[in-house]
């Protein structure tokens, strides 16, 4: 076992943990926040995104003891008290969401990518999500949604 | 997917990252991002007894210039390389091969050291070192040692990294000219066939031609070939159309898969040595 | 209840969902993110071979581990849990939740661990030496047909599953006597004959949240909850309780948040029956959670027909017969409905068109492969591909326009209902409507001018179209062996709020959303006083669930119906209450009052207060807002619509491009368009993904060779282009509400109208035909005739 400690959606966090505890398994497992979620198990789909030192990391390939000392965000710490996240808001207004599974790993990239790039072209949010995959919705909403929180969202 | 079960330990140099991987008798594995080595821990198709984490090594990480060469530390994520503004503005191609790797959370955390040290054969980084001529920075207990881009891929998931070493750093010369053009595997978004090229030209000619190629052998290679048709003929479209015709058939032992059969993959060698020397060419004229 | 400010009409708006909440700042609860104390987790053992015959099973090593409660093999589990039932009348071969003797598909369980967390399980279940005799596999329908190499079951012989159903004209009902003249004389009669062979390929669901169980057998109390991703809780909660002797209402199915379905969470598995009898056996509660790797293999795939189409044609362009062949590769078992799927192909071959005469048939055929079931269309997609890919080749052919030669085979917007000779009465439709609107919006005659510009350039661009019509809104309970019914029960609660129960469990469908705009409007009050309860069987009296695009014109029916009889009910209440006559009265702005005299009423919440203290009681009533309602529709509904896309090949590489893709879809009536734009976009996702890059394949040993989303791709964002929507509307006369089903649209045209397209593209090279997925090299080849 090794300990870890971990500032999680501004939370010291100290646990004892197996070294291969993943991530995303001590988040969920260990700290009951069950918004990060697991999609598949090659690093792929992006289900399980949360910040990393501020970040976006696949959180199932990355070991609890890896991220030992960090700050990691989750979608539970996104919002400000009752005041939603913007990408939150936006995924409301435009639909960005159907089922809702990739929807906060899907959220915490395009943190990353808004904060990369606050103002991004519908091509660049198209990439900038290369790491997310989605089966409900195709997309467009998504896309809608993030154009929505850059304020960049043209009327079609 | 879950790994079996190993002991943890975070090295604070590079020197006591050496010492307790030689400690371990070769059944410890170095992890940086880890994302090359976790995905095959959670498969199960590979168990380290010990990982020993080199992620907070900070003399590791860093893109600088150095004695008129370019130093990429191990430990540098793919994003950083990706939007280095040295980079950017010496050594382009660096820079778009890195943009070309996984997605943006792979590149948050990958680095160049695990993905050279793991050598998967479809990795991107192997052509583009092969074309700005890098040389690899290992450190063991014996002590540093220097070993060329063309010297270090070997084979399959092989490259010449002993047991007990690390690789520190990528060192190249800074080079204009060069461009990276990849045929993307559509599920993994690794390389089926990746060709990262290198010009040289003096007077409207090319003086010098280095091409890398990944994907579609079991290691990294130069297409020794192409560059020879490439030297001493105008920089031109046709030149670089001409060169490229042959390379995918002058190949041996050339993989096959579901995504891409043999000739197939040697037709894609041609058709993208032929982009990534028409970028070079660009480059060139930008 | 205060008296609101006048409230806006919600049915027909854009309407935010009132799922996103919990589901934005990640509040939702799926199955995994259940825990019960004491809770154990189960790991499968799977085969990794696709036939063979199993010799032993060591599980000495795991029992013996720290915190493994207990290891089972396949003959410990069917002591206990029997052969699994399935829901269709075909025979059906034996079939285990864990293999006992002969596995046949990679990726089958052959043990079952049980353990104190997931990590354990994983780690004792890898110690399980399985010694096995391997038997030679069958991956090929068309092979396993003649019974070679290998026989899958051995009682069914030649491997075939369903020997052969006849279809289409000249068929009678009993399916006893097949009389071909027609078509035989439509052939005869021909100027112009194609034919085909085409492959719709196999797919994997890939729901973003894999399958889940938690089983909780409560001995004290003799009751069992289980809490499944899945599409029909009622459904499992009936087999469920069958499958361990106890009764209905002994047993609680949950679907708590399910993280997409698309058809493959339907069926009720192994891992649910081997789950929730261990958990009665063992007194624990039990996780099961599905990895992915465990997904591409042990849920079920969809599609895998191959389709052989014969189109008989006048010269210009009258369609006088169709042949369809169907040989369906359903794997190595028969699932829930898996039988039933592709008789849904056979049932949809007329497709918008008026043909004389067809026979089609259809034989279905065991292999070494993970079984198939429903997949986002399920039967319509494939029925679709090989009828507007004939009709593109008959096209061709004819040298006409294809969208002109549709036209000229369509049926008739007076023809409707239309009865098909596939037994199917379509409701209604206009397809040339559709046809046209496509049309414009895409501007066809631009995007051929396009088109030839870009060819002078010596690029590669095509463009196709598809016509679809589909069939949704399933029951009645006629062709589904559940039923094919819907229940809702609507309750005005003594605080004037509504509470209301739907049968149609959602998965991303935003049935919270969208019933809620329907009793907002039908009593006059806010949405936020409204909740919609679903996916619990404790809570939800009756229900079959969600497939079928049938919803909202099911379920959705049968809610508002339920709150039809509640508002009489409570229209007696109010007019006892205001002195008025009940005929007079308006639901509106939270009030209910005598129309055009707005002060005259009582609030909402003092009628409903009334109704649950009735001092006096009306006569004639009973106290309490409380009714519930069946809907049985008396046929299914038949959305349509008109797709159109723009392709470009890269001519060095064979990589397709999608430029463009225009949709225009009818369902009927639309109660939230927001969500049905969602929903078509899902749709055109995933028919995409089907065209371009999506496809299972298995090596000729049967070695599943898309394991993983390292080799099977699923569409990513930057895959698509925007996507160019619209919608005719012609209401279904099947429910009051004239809603037809919006689930599945998406799946059906895109899919015909990208390879034709692609076709199109690749036409100067003289190809007819290209099968799916469009992989790059298959293009490549065409274009450069297979050499380098």
């Amino acid at each position: 076992m090794a300990q870890v400690t971990l500032t999680v959606n501004g939370k010291q966090r100290t646990a004892e943990v197996e070294p291969r505890m993943l991530l995303v398994h001590f988040l969920r497992e260990q700290l009951m926040l069950t918004g990060t979620h697991v999609g598949c198990d090659t690093s792929q789909c992006g289900a399980c995104t949360v910040l990393v030192d501020g970040r976006s990391a696949k959180a199932c390939t990355l070991f609890a003891v890896q991220a030992d000392g960090s700050e990691v965000t989750t979608i539970e710490g996104l919002a400000d008290g009752d005041a939603l996240h913007p990408l939150q808001d936006g995924f409301w207004e435009e639909h960005g969401l159907q089922c809702g599974y990739c929807t906060p790993g899907m959220i915490m990239s395009a943190v990353n990518l808004l904060n990369d790039n606050p103002a991004p072209s519908e091509a660049e949010i198209r990439h900038g999500l290369d790491g997310n995959f989605c089966r409900c919705t195709g997309y467009q909403h998504i896309v809608n949604a993030v154009q929505h929180a850059a304020g960049t969202a043209s009327k079609e | 997917m879950i790994p079996s079960a190993f002991e943890y330990e975070r090295a604070t140099s590079v020197d006591d990252a050496i010492a307790k991987l030689a400690a371990t008798g070769g059944t410890g594995k170095l992890i940086a991002g880890g994302h090359s080595l976790v995905p095959l821990m959670k498969l199960r198709l590979n168990e380290p007894t010990t990982l020993i984490d080199i992620a907070r090594i900070s003399a590791l990480v860093g893109i600088r210039e150095r004695d008129g060469l370019i130093e990429i530390g191990a430990g540098t994520v793919h994003h950083d390389v990706a939007t280095s503004a040295l980079l950017g503005a010496q050594c382009p191609v660096v820079s778009d091969t890195a943009a070309t790797i996984g997605d943006p959370q792979v590149r948050n955390r990958g680095t160049i050291g695990g993905s050279l040290a793991h050598a998967d054969p479809a990795a991107d980084y192997p052509a583009m070192l092969l074309a700005v001529d890098a040389q690899i920075h290992l450190q063991g207990a014996g002590g540093p040692r220097v070993v060329a881009a063309e010297d270090f891929f070997q084979d399959l998931f092989t490259v010449d990294l002993g047991p007990d070493e690390i690789i520190t750093a990528v060192r190249f010369a800074p080079v204009r000219a060069a461009a990276y053009a990849k045929l993307y595997q559509r599920a993994s978004r690794f390389a089926i066939v990746g060709v990262a090229a290198a010009l040289e030209v003096t007077d409207g000619a090319i003086s010098a031609a280095r091409v890398g190629l990944t994907g579609a052998l079991s290691s990294a290679v130069r297409l020794s070939g192409v560059e020879t048709a490439l030297v001493g003929q105008p920089a031109t479209a046709a030149t670089v159309a001409t060169a490229a015709t042959g390379a995918g058939a002058a190949l041996s032992d050339v993989s096959a898969d579901l995504h891409a059969s043999e000739a197939y993959r040697r037709a894609m060698v041609s058709v993208f040595t032929k982009r990534a020397l028409e970028g070079a060419l660009a480059r060139l004229s930008a | 209840m205060a008296a609101s400010p006048v409230l806006p009409k919600l049915v027909g708006q854009r309407v935010k969902r009132r799922e996103d909440p919990r589901l934005i700042q990640g509040l939702g609860t799926y199955v995994d993110d259940i825990k019960i104390v004491g809770m154990q987790h189960v790991a499968f053992k799977r085969s990794d071979l696709a036939h063979a015959r199993i010799l032993s099973v060591e599980t000495s090593e795991a029992a013996a581990m720290p915190g493994v409660e207990a290891v089972l093999t396949g003959a410990q589990i069917a002591e206990f849990v029997d052969p699994m039932p399935i829901g269709t009348p075909f025979p059906s071969p034996d079939h285990r939740a864990v293999a006992t003797d002969i596995v046949r598909y990679v990726g089958e369980p052959v043990a079952v661990v049980v353990a104190s967390d997931r990590y354990l399980a994983r780690d004792a279940a890898d110690t399980i030496v399985i010694d096995y005799e391997p038997l030679p596999a069958v991956v090929d329908p068309e092979r396993a047909m003649t019974g070679q190499p290998t026989q899958v079951h051995a009682d069914f012989e030649n491997n075939l599953a369903v020997a052969l159903v006849p279809g289409g004209t000249g068929v009678s009902a009993d399916l006893q006597t097949v009389d071909d003249s027609a078509v035989d004389a439509a052939f005869a009669a021909a100027d112009v004959v194609v034919s085909q062979r085409m492959h719709n390929q196999r797919l994997a669901p890939t729901a973003m949240e894999a399958r889940g169980v938690v089983a909780h057998y409560e001995r004290g109390k003799d009751t069992m909850t289980i809490w499944s991703s899945t599409q029909n809780p009622h459904i499992l909660r009936t087999f469920i309780a069958g499958m361990n002797g106890m009764g209905q209402d002994q047993v609680r199915a949950i679907a708590p948040e399910v993280g997409g379905g698309f058809g493959a969470k339907i069926n009720i598995y192994g891992e649910e029956y081997v789950v929730a009898g261990l958990s009665k056996k063992l007194g624990l509660p039990l996780k099961w959670a599905e990895d992915r790797s465990e997904a591409f293999l042990a849920t079920t795939h969809g599609r895998d027909i191959i389709g052989y189409i014969d189109l008989a044609a006048t010269r210009d362009g009258k369609v006088l017969g169709m042949k369809l062949r169907l040989v369906a590769d359903i794997g190595a078992y028969n699932m829930l409905l898996t039988a039933a799927i592709p008789t849904l192909t056979m049932m949809m071959a007329n497709a918008t068109y008026d043909i004389p005469a067809i026979r089609a048939t259809l034989t279905e055929v065991f292999t070494n492969k993970t079984p198939t079931d429903a997949y986002r269309g399920a039967g319509r997609p494939e029925a679709t591909y090989f009828v507007e890919r004939g009709m593109d080749i008959l096209a061709t052919e004819l040298g006409m326009d294809p969208a002109e030669l549709r036209r000229k085979n369509f049926i008739q917007p007076d023809q409707f209902p239309y009865a098909t000779q596939m037994g199917a009465v379509y409701d209604s439709g206009d397809y040339e409507k559709a046809l046209d609107l496509g049309l414009k919006n895409a501007d066809w005659d631009a995007m051929k001018q396009e088109r030839d510009a870009a060819r002078a350039e010596g690029r590669l661009v095509g463009m196709g179209l598809a016509m679809y019509v589909e069939v949704c809104g399933l029951g009645p309970s006629s062709s589904l062996p559940t039923g094919g019914w819907e229940h809702s029960q609507v309750t005005i609660e003594r605080d004037g709020r509504i509470s209301a129960t739907t049968g149609a469990s959602p998965h991303g469908q935003g049935n919270e959303t969208t019933f809620g705009q329907m009793l907002a409007d039908q009593f006059g009050v806010p949405l936020e006083h409204i909740t919609i309860h679903h996916g619990d069987t404790g809570v939800v009296k009756q229900g079959i669930g969600t497939f079928g695009s049938r919803s909202q014109a099911v379920g959705g029916t049968a809610l508002h119906l339920a709150g039809g009889k509640v508002k009489e009910k409570m229209a007696k209440f109010a007019a006892a209450l205001i002195e008025a006559h009940e005929d007079d009265l308006v639901f509106e702005d939270g009030r209910i009052s005598v129309k055009g005299v707005p002060d005259s009423g009582k609030t909402f919440a003092e009628v409903a207060g009334y109704a649950y203290v009735p001092v006096p009681l009306p006569e004639g009533l009973t106290p309490g807002l409380s009714e519930e309602a069946f809907f049985e529709p008396a046929n299914n509904t038949y959305p349509f619509g008109c797709h159109i896309s723009l392709v470009e090949v890269d001519r060095d590489t064979g990589e397709p491009t999608l430029l463009r893709l225009v949709a225009v879809d009818d369902a009927g009536n639309l109660i939230n368009p927001l969500i049905v734009e969602g929903q078509i976009h899902g749709g055109l996702a995933q028919g995409i993904g089907q065209a371009m890059i999506e496809e299972v394949a298995y090596s000729e040993d049967g070695q599943p060779l898309t394991a993983s989303f390292m080799d099977y791709a699923i569409p990513r964002a930057a895959d698509f282009p925007r996507f160019e929507l619209d919608n005719t509307v012609t209401p279904t006369p099947v429910n009051p509400l004239g809603a037809k089903g919006v689930g599945e649209a998406g799946t059906l045209g895109s899919t015909p109208c990208i390879v034709s397209a692609t076709v199109d593209a690749l036409s100067e090279f003289g190809v007819k035909h290209i099968d799916m997925m469009l992989r790059p090299e298959k293009l490549w080849q065409i274009i450069h005739g297979g050499q380098s």
